[in-house]
């Protein structure tokens, strides 16, 4: 394998024992990649595609942009108006947080339905968690750089929320404000927050990459790689060109949004400069934080909701530990299977009743909901662990599978 | 397509639908406007004549912040000629300053220059407007629920207020407004201007207008990106077709060794 690389050329070779990047690049194509992955594994690629697009455009955005308070709304309008393509930048990167959280969700799920966190890739899960945690801090730090309505109210609904710890909390939302209310200090720390996370994220996305590449890649049946020769294909061409041409897919669709409607993910409100006198009749967050600010208003205790809503993100951290299931792909586990479309859906009815007021029937589905999430991960995956009959699994990734 | 893209499909589709299923009150009224669908355009006349009726009604109240004179003759709007625009703008008086001698002066409007407020500063115009101020309507269309219908519907939804509804002084009845009070009077009536063009001024040929020639303020690049976007499109499905054919071809060495 690429341990054994020899560069052809003389310089090559000089080069490669000082700084082995043609190792690494070797490496890289010949990386023993199972060959049954299905189109739900090209979305590591996609999501890397991401990570890059929004950098490169936020940086052009960042040229243009002003992080203050009184001209930020102005400058943003000055982009989509008179700066050449400054449309096209903007949209694509409000959008592409968008394409990116769509994104994620899928490349989570998928790791959930095949089993991907489990032994030996835990790491690989807790960095994409860490990732994914990072994402939404970042997201929702970008939202508030426009300083429209759903920018301030966003942020001042947020940063409330640390004022809930007991003790410390009204300090700590001092100290995060910059003053004792949502204002330009707390736009200008936002801006070089949301300017400085992507690179951490992108350091992480290597981490989790370099962790990938330790066991090498779940697949669909989820046993590990019997006989390299048989069961995997090199990482470059084949790899490269399905993830190529997912990623083409994925950008006639993303193109759609930029092009044809791109404002249809935001909310109108943003485009109402910030007014701190003026409270928006509804203050929601972006689509793709909807499930946990609906797991934090079901509870009429505002530390709780905190509690619960944080819970919500790190009990995904401890999933590898909580589902002790010995087989990976839910192709195999008949009742995990259900389970799962179960979580899909119960997130799916999150997100919906986040988007709703929080009173009356909307605030009750919404505890119900909150409930089952946890149930979820805190009863029924343990308990199927040692009480599911799982399926027979096939010999190796290249035998025929067993009727399953 | 198999059941579980299907679902994957569908939940997508439930996400992006949210912002349909918030709509509270009376639907706006859909009108089929030049600038919809994915090779929408502006009607170039009706964005100038909306300008007319924006500069002669709006404009008294509601101001344009971001917009300059210059963008009246820019490709994609209105499409004013060059003399035409320095007209315009020579209509309107412009504080400038300080000179040489530190005095501030007015002088004609010039292109470059920002369309002028009808007011000094938001207290100015909330207190000649009882209080409510007349929102900029630079991002208007943009800032509101339901677009342009909602500023057409919103224009053409005056009507006697039922009864038993409660309305304070200088308070009206709109159909489509949110909670169906409004602090604007009634601001369109069956001529109330005269188009240079010739064109009937009809409420609703008047509220078409004005919206037009708002949504193109709000989006003056629109149809740069529609046309751009048919493009980037149409590359990215040949592309697509290329990539999916070579990654056939390149796959069959592996499936041919089963």
């Amino acid at each position: 394998m690429s341990d054994n690389y020899v560069p052809s050329s003389k310089f090559g070779k000089w080069f490669n024992d000082r700084l082995p990047l043609l190792s690494l690049s070797a490496h890289l194509r010949e990386y023993p990649t199972p060959k049954n992955l299905n189109y739900w594994w090209t979305f590591g690629g996609i999501l890397t595609f991401c990570l890059v697009a929004q950098i490169t455009t936020g940086v052009v955005l960042g040229m243009h942009y002003v992080a203050h308070a009184d001209l930020a709304f102005e400058s943003i309008e000055h982009i989509m108006r008179d700066v050449n393509y400054g449309w096209l930048l903007r949209y694509i990167h409000s959008n592409g947080a968008s394409m990116f959280f769509l994104a994620v969700y899928i490349h989570i799920f998928r790791a959930l339905f095949y089993g991907s966190y489990k032994s030996p890739r835990e790491v690989i899960w807790i960095i994409g968690m860490l990732i994914y945690i990072l994402m939404m801090a970042t997201a929702f730090m970008g939202y508030v750089l426009p300083w429209g309505q759903m920018s301030f109210w966003g942020a001042t609904v947020i940063t409330n929320l640390f004022s809930a710890i007991p003790l410390v909390g009204e300090s700590i939302t001092t100290w995060l404000w910059g003053g004792y209310a949502v204002d330009n200090p707390t736009l200008t720390r936002f801006f070089s927050l949301h300017y400085l996370l992507p690179f951490l994220i992108l350091g992480l996305v290597i981490l989790h990459i370099w962790a990938l590449h330790v066991p090498g890649n779940n697949n669909p049946i989820g046993i590990e790689i019997q006989k390299p020769s048989k069961d995997t294909v090199p990482f470059h061409p084949y790899i490269t060109i399905k993830d190529l041409f997912a990623l083409l897919v994925f950008l006639i669709i993303f193109s759609g949004f930029v092009f044809f409607s791109p404002n249809i993910l935001g909310h109108p409100d943003n485009y109402i400069p910030a007014n701190p006198m003026v409270t928006p009749s509804h203050i929601v967050p972006e689509w793709y934080l909807l499930p946990f600010y609906a797991i934090l208003r079901s509870v009429p205790d505002k530390l709780g909701g905190v509690v619960l809503m944080f819970a919500s993100l790190f009990i995904l951290i401890a999933l590898p530990w909580l589902d002790r299931s010995k087989v990976k792909s839910a192709i195999f586990r008949p009742i995990y299977k259900w389970t799962f479309w179960l979580l899909i859906l119960d997130v799916s009815v999150l997100g919906y009743m986040g988007a709703m007021p929080a009173e009356g029937t909307y605030l009750l589905i919404a505890r119900v909901a909150t409930a089952y999430y946890f149930l979820h991960f805190l009863v029924i995956l343990p308990a199927l662990s040692s009480v599911e009959k799982t399926d027979p699994l096939p010999l190796s990734i290249s035998e025929p599978v067993l009727k399953g | 397509m198999s059941k579980k893209n299907l679902q994957f499909v569908l939940l997508f589709l439930f996400f992006i639908s949210f912002t349909k299923l918030f709509a509270a009150g009376e639907k706006p009224i859909k009108v089929d406007w030049s600038f919809k669908g994915i090779t929408g355009k502006f009607d170039r006349s009706s964005l100038q004549r909306g300008y007319q009726v924006y500069n002669e009604v709006c404009a008294s109240c509601h101001s344009m912040n971001l917009l300059s004179y210059r963008n009246l003759g820019e490709k994609g709007g209105p499409e004013f000629s060059v003399d035409q625009v320095k007209a315009i703008a020579a209509n309107f008086e412009v504080t400038d300053g300080p000179d040489s001698e530190g005095e501030m002066f007015t002088r004609p409007g010039r292109p470059s220059d920002k369309f002028v407020s009808p007011y000094q500063n938001i207290q100015a115009a909330m207190a000649a407007n009882g209080g409510a101020y007349p929102p900029d309507m630079s991002v208007l269309v943009k800032a509101r629920k339901g677009g342009a219908d909602y500023i057409y519907s919103v224009l053409m939804g005056y009507e006697e207020a039922p009864a038993g509804f409660e309305l304070e002084d200088g308070v009206y009845y709109n159909k489509y407004m949110y909670g169906n009070k409004i602090k604007m009077a009634k601001p369109l009536a069956e001529g109330s201007v005269s188009y240079a063009d010739g064109t009937e001024a009809t409420e609703s040929q008047m509220a078409m207008d004005v919206t037009t020639f708002l949504t193109w303020a709000s989006e003056p690049h629109l149809e740069a990106r529609h046309q751009t976007g048919l493009k980037v499109i149409m590359y990215l499905i040949i592309l697509t077709i290329l990539v999916y054919f070579s990654m056939r071809r390149l796959w069959s060495r592996i499936d041919s060794k089963e």
